[in-house]
C-alpha cells in the first residue's frame, strides 16, 4: 500500500468520524464544507489529479471521486437523522392538553320554545294533508270572535268575566282579545271560496290564571269546508293527526256528543292513554282517557256568517290547545313555566335550533 | 249534576249493569266524570258487641269481645263512650281501609291489649261528621252481613258533567228518559197526583215589571195549610246526602229532592211570615235581602224578586230569604213553582256571586210545560210526608208552550254524519226523545218538545239521531285527497317567521314566550300605551297594555334570570306587537336580548379567553342574522346612528331601506329604561320588523346569475385614515368602494386606534381593499393610481388623511 492511499484512508476515516460526531444540522454543515467546501479536504485532493500523470490519475481518479462519494451519501444519512431527531424534540415540545373543553357551539346552545316546535310539528303534519296555515288578528271585534260564531247575546263567554276587553272606542265599540282561534274561520270564508282546508295556530286569551289556566294561551284550530266533508272525515283527520303527532302506530279515540255555540253537531274527543307512570302520558295503550280537543260540524249559522249557503256547503272544525298537546307529548308539568322564560327550562324542554320537525324526517327524531 | 243508581231506575226499567249505563250515558252526551260505587264500604260489617270490660291499663278504653259472624268472636279494644254489651254496629276486619282516618287496619296492640278490628263512627265511614261514639243499629241488623248493603248506604252516586244545552238532564228523569231512547230500558211513567185541592190560594200574585221587559214567564203557587214539617223520610234523606246535599227539613227536602227528580226547583216560604201578597219585579237599587246562605245581597233593578209587604222575600230562582224560610215551627207553606229568564238568572248568580242548584237549571232553562206539573207532583210529596190541606194553584203569567217546528229531510243525517241512518230509525229516535212528527216521506216535520229549548234547526237534529245511534257507528273515511304533490303552504310570512327563530336560535339564543301585555308605565317607555291598546279588565295591574315592543318583556325576563344567579342569559322571542287595535296594526317581529357575556362565542370565564360583556354590536349582528334569514337585500340596507329613545343614544342604531322603511333598532340600553324596568346590565338588544321586509320578486326560473370568476390573482391593499372622532367608519368603507366598483370586490374595517399621538378628537380607522383585476393583471402603477383615487375619495367625503 503507497502513501497516498495510506493518507486516502486516514482522511476518510477523520471525515466519517467527524460526521458521525456531528450533533446538529450546523456543525455537520462544518463537516461538510471542511470536508467538500471549496478548500476542503477531500476538495484539495481532487485538485491534486490535474497535476498527476495519466496512469497516476487512473488509479487515483476513482480512489478519490469514491471517497467524495461516500463521504457526500453519509453527510445526507447523518443529517436525516438529525432532522428526526429534532422534529421528535419539536413536536414533543409542542404537546397541547387537549382534554381541555372547548367551547360549546352556538347551535347548540340556542333552543326553541316547545309552542313553536310543536306548531311547527302540527304544519308539517297537515300540510301533507293539503291543508295551509291560516293567521288572524290577536284583537278582534265582537263580531268576529262571538256574533259571527253564533253566540247568543248574553252567553257567558260575553261578559267580562271571561274575556279581555279594551275601552269602549267614539263609536261605542268595544274590541277584545280573542278567546279562541275561530274568528280567523270567518276572516277566511269571507276572503276565500271553498273548498277551505285550513289549520290555524295561534295567541288565545282569558281571563284565568292558576295552576293549569294560563290568561295568555295558544290554540290550534282547523277548519274543512266544501260540499261533502262530515263526521266520518273529520274522525279520519283527527286519528290520522293523533298518530302523527304523538309518533305512535295507533290510537283509539272516544268522540262523545258535547256542546259549542259554533259547531253542531259538536263532539269532544278523548284519547286512549297509559297514566300509570308518573310525569309520562303514553298513547296507544293503556286505559285511561284524556280529553283532547273539541270538534263538530261547523254550525248553520256560522256558515252564513261567512257568506255560505249551509244548505250548498259544509264542513268540520275542530280546536285544541298547543300548549296542551305539547304538555302531553313532552312531558311538560306546568303550564305557566311556558312564559317564564327561565332559561334552565327552555334548555331542558326546548328544542336545538337544527331540529327541524318534517315528515320525511320524523317529527322530533 | 250528580244521581244514583236507585234513583236512576225509579225512572227507568233497565237491566242495564252500572258500567253499561255509565258508559251509554258518556256516549249519548251525557259525559260520566265520576263513579263512586261505594266499594270502599263493602268491607264494614254488622258486629255485636257481646261483653265490654275495663282496658286493664287506661281509663278511657274499652275491651270489647264482639261478634262478627264468624262463630268465634274477636277481641277489639275501643274508646268510645257509647260502646257497650249489646250494641250493634259496623265492624272493620284487620286489612280494611277506613276512609274517614286513611288509614288501612293492622293487628293492633293498644297498652298491651291486642285489638284485632275496629267499631267505627260515621266520620270514619266519611258518613256525616259524627264522631261522638260509634255507630248504633237496630237491634234486627243482621250481624255478619254488609253494613252498607243493609243500610242501602252502597247505591253508586254518578255525576255527570253536563253540557249548558241540555236543561232536559237537570233532573233524574229526564236523565232516564235520555237513556230509555237510547234503548237502554224502558221510562216508566209517573201517575198523576190524585189529590184534592180545595178553595182559592188566600195568597196573591202580581208581575209588576212596569215598562220593563218581564223576567217571569210564569209562576204558579199553592198555599198548603195545618203540615207537619219535620225530619223526611230515611230514603229521602239517603239520596239527598248521596248527592252531597244535608237533609235539613221535609219540606225543604221536598224541593231539594224535586229540582233533582224532576229538574224543577221550587221554592217554599213559610206562609206565617209573608205578608201580604206576593208581587215579582226587578229589585229597586240599593235594596237588600238576608238570603238563606245567612248573606245579607244589595240588589240593583238587573235583579228579579219576589217581595211582599215587608220587602224581598227571596232572590228569583236563585235563592229564598232567610225571613220566610220553612223551619219544623212551619204548619202553612206556600209552594212556588215559576219560570225566570235564564239570561237574568245567570247574570245575577254571577253578579252576587251566588251558585245554587236552582240557579244551574234556571239559566240553563227549566221545562216551561214543566211548571205546573211539578207544582203537583211537589203538592202531593208535601202531602205525602207532611200532610195538610191543599188550596187550589194560582198561575200567573204563563202563556203555554208554543213547539218550535224544524223542516227535516231524514237524509240530512248521512250528509253531515256519513252514516247510512234509515229514515225510520230517525223518526222513530225523534218520538223516543219526545219530539213530534209530522207529514211522511223522507221530509217530515218536527216539533220539539218544551223541554229541549236547545234544538233549533236540522243540524240540531242530526246530532239527536247521531248521539242516539251512536258516533262509534260511523267508519272513519279519508278526506279525499288532492291527488299531487302539495305545494309550498306557508305564507311568506310564515316563512320569515320560522326562518327568524332558527337563525336567532343557531346563533345560541333561546326561544321566551312573554305575555302580550305589559305594565302601562313599561309600554309608555317603549313608545306604547294609547288608550286604545289598554285593557278595561286586565288580570293584574301588571298586565295592562299590550305590548309595542317585544323588549320590555325579554328584559323583564333576563332580569328574573339574573335574580336566579343566571345572569349571562341570551333570550329572543319572535312575535306580535301592537300599534293600533285592528288588523294591520299587530306587527310580526323578532327581537333579542343578550345579557352580561352571553355573546355568540359563549359566556363567561373560560382557559381560552373569558366572554367580554355584550354591546350594541352582538345586538346589530343578531340583527342582521335575522334580516339575512328572511331574505331581506341586505347589501342595499343602511345603518343610520341612533336608534329610538329607549336605547343608548350614543350606542345604538335603526337599520332602514331606502329613506322611510324601517327594518329594525339595536343597541345598547339607555340607563333611564334599565332604571324603570328596575334592571341592570350590561344588556344589548335589537327589534327586526319582519313584516316590513319587502316580498321577495317572482322570478320565472330557478337559476342562479352565471358564476364569474377572474383568472388573475386577488390583492389586499391597506391604508390608516385619520379622521374626527364622530365619522363613520361606513362612509369611509363607502368612500372607498366608490374609488372603483369595478376593480373593488370589498373593503373591511381591521383596526380602529385612537390616541394622544394623532391629536385631540382624531381616530385612525384601518381598513383593507380586496382589489380583484379582471381583464389584466396589474402593473405596479394601475395600483398607485388606484390606491391615490381611494386616498383622494376618503379625503373628499370624510375628511380623512393617510396615517404617516
Amino acid at each position: 500500500m503507497d502513501v497516498i492511499t495510506n493518507d486516502l484512508q486516514t482522511l476518510e476515516a477523520g471525515v466519517m468520524a467527524e460526521i458521525a460526531s456531528a450533533s446538529d444540522e450546523a456543525s455537520l454543515e462544518a463537516v461538510r464544507v471542511g470536508a467538500l467546501g471549496k478548500k476542503g479536504t477531500i476538495s484539495e485532493k481532487l485538485k491534486t489529479l490535474g497535476g498527476m500523470s495519466a496512469e497516476e490519475r487512473q488509479v487515483q481518479g476513482p480512489a478519490i471521486n469514491g471517497l467524495k462519494n461516500r463521504v457526500t451519501e453519509a453527510l445526507a444519512a447523518r443529517k436525516s437523522e438529525l432532522r428526526q431527531v429534532a422534529v421528535t424534540a419539536r413536536l414533543a415540545a409542542e404537546k397541547l392538553d387537549v382534554t381541555l373543553p372547548v367551547r360549546q357551539s352556538p347551535a347548540e346552545r340556542g333552543r326553541i320554545h316547545p309552542i313553536s316546535q310543536v306548531i311547527d310539528e302540527i304544519a308539517a303534519i297537515f300540510g301533507d294533508l293539503g291543508f295551509t296555515i291560516a293567521e288572524g288578528p290577536d284583537i278582534e271585534t265582537d263580531h268576529y270572535n262571538f256574533t259571527a260564531l253564533n253566540f247568543p247575546e248574553g252567553h257567558p263567554a260575553r261578559e267580562m268575566h271571561d274575556t279581555f276587553f279594551f275601552q269602549p272606542d267614539e263609536k261605542g265599540e268595544r274590541k277584545l282579545l280573542r278567546t279562541h282561534t275561530s274568528p280567523v274561520q270567518i276572516r277566511t270564508m269571507e276572503t276565500q271560496q271553498p273548498p277551505i282546508r285550513i289549520v290555524i295556530p295561534g295567541k288565545t286569551y282569558r281571563q284565568d290564571s292558576d295552576a293549569t289556566h294560563s290568561p295568555m294561551f295558544h290554540q290550534v284550530e282547523g277548519l274543512v269546508v266544501d260540499k261533502s266533508a262530515n263526521i266520518a272525515n273529520l274522525k279520519w283527520v283527527l286519528e290520522e293527526f293523533c298518530k302523527a303527532f304523538f309518533e305512535v302506530p295507533s290510537v283509539t279515540m272516544r268522540f262523545r256528543p258535547s256542546f259549542f255555540p259554533f259547531t253542531e253537531p259538536s263532539m269532544e274527543v278523548d284519547i286512549q292513554c297509559d297514566r300509570s307512570r308518573p310525569g309520562e302520558v303514553r298513547f296507544g295503550e293503556g286505559s285511561d282517557w284524556m280529553e283532547i280537543l273539541g270538534c263538530g260540524m261547523v254550525h248553520p249559522n256560522v256558515l252564513r256568517a261567512g257568506g255560505l249557503d249551509p244548505d250548498e256547503y259544509q264542513g268540520f272544525a275542530w280546536g285544541m290547545g298547543i300548549d296542551r298537546i305539547a304538555m302531553l307529548k313532552y312531558g311538560m308539568p306546568d303550564l305557566r313555566a311556558f312564559f317564564d322564560a327561565d332559561v334552565r327550562w327552555l334548555q331542558h324542554y326546548g328544542f336545538r335550533p337544527l331540529d327541524m320537525p318534517t315528515l320525511f324526517g320524523g317529527l322530533s327524531t | 249534576m250528580k244521581l244514583t243508581l236507585s234513583w236512576l231506575k225509579d225512572h227507568l226499567e233497565t237491566d242495564a249493569t252500572l258500567d253499561q249505563i255509565v258508559q251509554r250515558l258518556t256516549a249519548i252526551g251525557l259525559e260520566v266524570e265520576a263513579v263512586d260505587d261505594k266499594a270502599g264500604l263493602r268491607p264494614f260489617t254488622i258486629a255485636k258487641v257481646l261483653t265490654a270490660e275495663k282496658h286493664p291499663d287506661a281509663d278511657k278504653l274499652q275491651v270489647l269481645s264482639v261478634d262478627i259472624g264468624s262463630g268465634s268472636p274477636v277481641q277489639v279494644v275501643c274508646g268510645a263512650p257509647n260502646a257497650r254489651a249489646g250494641l250493634i254496629g259496623a265492624f272493620a276486619a284487620p286489612g280494611t281501609y277506613v276512609p274517614g282516618i286513611d288509614t288501612t287496619l293492622s293487628v293492633g296492640n293498644i297498652r298491651g291489649v291486642e285489638s284485632r278490628g275496629m267499631m267505627c263512627s260515621e266520620r270514619e265511614l266519611e258518613l256525616s261528621d259524627e264522631h261522638n261514639g260509634i255507630i248504633e243499629l237496630p237491634e234486627d241488623a243482621p250481624v255478619g252481613q254488609s253494613y252498607a248493603a243493609w243500610a242501602q248506604l252502597d247505591d253508586p252516586v254518578i255525576e255527570i258533567n253536563l253540557t249548558p244545552n241540555h236543561p232536559d238532564a237537570t233532573g233524574v228523569y229526564g236523565i232516564a228518559r235520555d237513556l230509555a231512547a237510547s234503548g237502554l230500558g224502558t221510562l216508566k211513567q209517573p201517575a198523576a197526583p190524585t189529590f184534592q185541592a180545595s178553595g182559592e190560594c188566600p195568597v196573591d200574585v202580581s208581575l209588576d215589571f212596569g215598562d220593563t221587559p218581564s223576567l217571569c214567564p210564569g209562576f204558579a203557587l199553592r198555599l198548603v195549610r195545618d203540615v207537619r214539617n219535620g225530619s223526611s223520610p230515611k230514603w229521602m234523606q239517603q239520596r239527598l246526602m248521596a248527592i252531597g246535599l244535608r237533609p235539613i227539613n221535609a219540606l225543604v227536602d221536598i224541593t231539594n229532592y224535586m229540582t233533582f227528580d224532576q229538574g224543577r226547583p221550587l221554592h217554599v216560604f213559610d206562609a206565617a211570615k209573608v205578608q201580604g201578597d206576593l208581587t215579582v219585579r226587578r229589585a229597586r237599587d240599593g235594596e237588600t235581602v238576608l238570603a238563606l246562605d245567612g248573606r245579607e245581597y244589595t240588589l240593583n233593578p238587573e235583579i228579579c224578586v219576589i217581595a211582599d209587604d215587608n220587602g224581598v222575600e227571596s232572590i228569583a230562582g236563585v235563592m229564598g230569604g232567610e225571613h220566610s224560610g220553612c223551619d219544623e215551627s212551619t204548619t202553612d207553606v206556600l209552594i212556588e213553582s215559576a219560570l225566570w229568564e235564564p239570561l237574568n238568572i245567570a247574570r245575577t248568580g254571577r253578579s252576587l256571586g251566588i251558585i245554587t242548584d236552582a240557579r244551574y237549571r234556571f239559566e240553563r232553562g227549566v221545562d216551561p210545560e214543566g211548571m205546573v206539573p211539578g207544582l203537583e207532583r211537589a203538592t202531593e210529596l208535601v202531602l205525602e210526608l207532611c200532610g195538610g190541606q191543599p188550596t187550589e194553584s194560582r198561575v200567573v203569567g204563563y202563556n203555554g208552550y208554543t213547539p218550535k217546528v224544524v223542516t227535516f229531510a231524514t237524509t240530512e243525517v248521512k250528509r253531515l254524519t256519513g252514516l247510512d241512518v234509515p229514515g225510520e230509525q230517525s223518526l222513530e229516535i225523534f218520538q223516543r226523545l219526545g219530539f213530534g212528527i209530522e207529514g211522511a216521506g223522507y221530509i217530515v216535520d218536527v216539533s220539539v218538545p218544551s223541554w229541549r229549548p236547545d234544538v233549533d234547526g236540522k243540524a240540531d237534529l242530526v246530532e239527536e239521531v247521531m248521539r242516539m245511534v251512536g258516533i262509534d257507528q260511523i267508519a272513519s273515511a279519508p278526506l279525499a285527497s288532492h291527488d299531487a304533490v302539495n305545494g309550498r303552504i306557508l305564507t311568506t310570512l310564515q316563512i320569515r317567521t320560522r326562518n327568524a327563530r332558527r337563525a336567532l336560535a343557531v346563533r345560541g339564543m333561546m326561544e321566551a314566550v312573554t305575555y302580550s301585555f305589559i305594565p302601562e308605565s313599561q309600554a309608555k317607555a317603549f313608545g306604547g300605551g294609547s288608550p286604545s291598546l289598554k285593557l278595561a279588565n286586565p288580570i293584574a295591574a301588571d298586565m295592562s297594555d299590550m305590548r309595542p315592543s317585544l323588549l320590555p318583556g325579554l328584559i323583564a325576563a333576563a332580569q328574573r334570570n339574573a335574580d336566579r344567579g343566571i345572569g349571562d342569559v341570551a333570550l329572543f322571542e319572535v312575535s306580535g306587537t301592537y300599534e293600533g287595535n285592528v288588523p294591520d296594526k299587530q306587527r310580526r317581529v323578532a327581537a333579542g336580548l343578550r345579557r352580561g357575556t352571553a355573546t355568540l362565542e359563549g359566556s363567561g370565564r373560560h382557559w381560552s379567553g373569558a366572554a367580554k360583556p355584550v354591546g350594541v354590536f352582538d345586538a346589530k349582528a343578531d340583527a342582521f342574522a335575522v334580516l339575512e334569514a328572511c331574505g331581506a337585500p341586505v347589501y342595499k340596507l343602511q345603518v343610520e346612528a341612533g336608534g329610538p329613545s329607549w336605547y343608548h343614544p350614543g350606542r345604538s342604531g335603526t337599520i332602514k331601506l331606502g329613506p322611510k322603511v324601517v327594518l329594525g333598532t339595536f343597541g345598547e340600553f339607555h340607563p333611564d329604561t334599565l332604571d324603570l324596568l328596575d334592571a341592570n346590565g350590561p344588556l344589548a338588544g335589537f327589534e327586526v320588523f319582519v313584516d316590513a321586509i319587502p316580498e321577495p320578486k317572482q322570478k320565472a326560473t330557478r337559476t342562479k346569475p352565471k358564476l364569474e370568476l377572474s383568472s388573475f390573482q386577488a390583492v389586499k391593499r391597506d391604508f390608516a385614515f385619520v379622521v374626527e372622532r364622530d365619522v363613520e367608519a361606513g362612509s369611509i368603507s363607502k368612500a372607498a368602494l366608490g374609488a372603483d366598483k369595478k376593480l373593488i370586490a370589498g373593503v373591511s374595517v381591521f383596526d380602529i386606534f385612537e390616541g394622544a399621538a394623532l391629536g385631540e378628537g382624531k381616530k385612525s380607522v384601518a381598513i383593507e381593499v380586496a382589489i380583484q383585476p379582471l381583464d389584466k393583471t396589474l402593473t405596479e402603477e394601475d395600483f398607485e393610481a388606484l390606491a391615490a383615487k381611494i386616498v383622494e375619495n376618503v379625503g373628499k367625503q370624510t375628511g380623512g388623511v393617510l396615517r404617516g
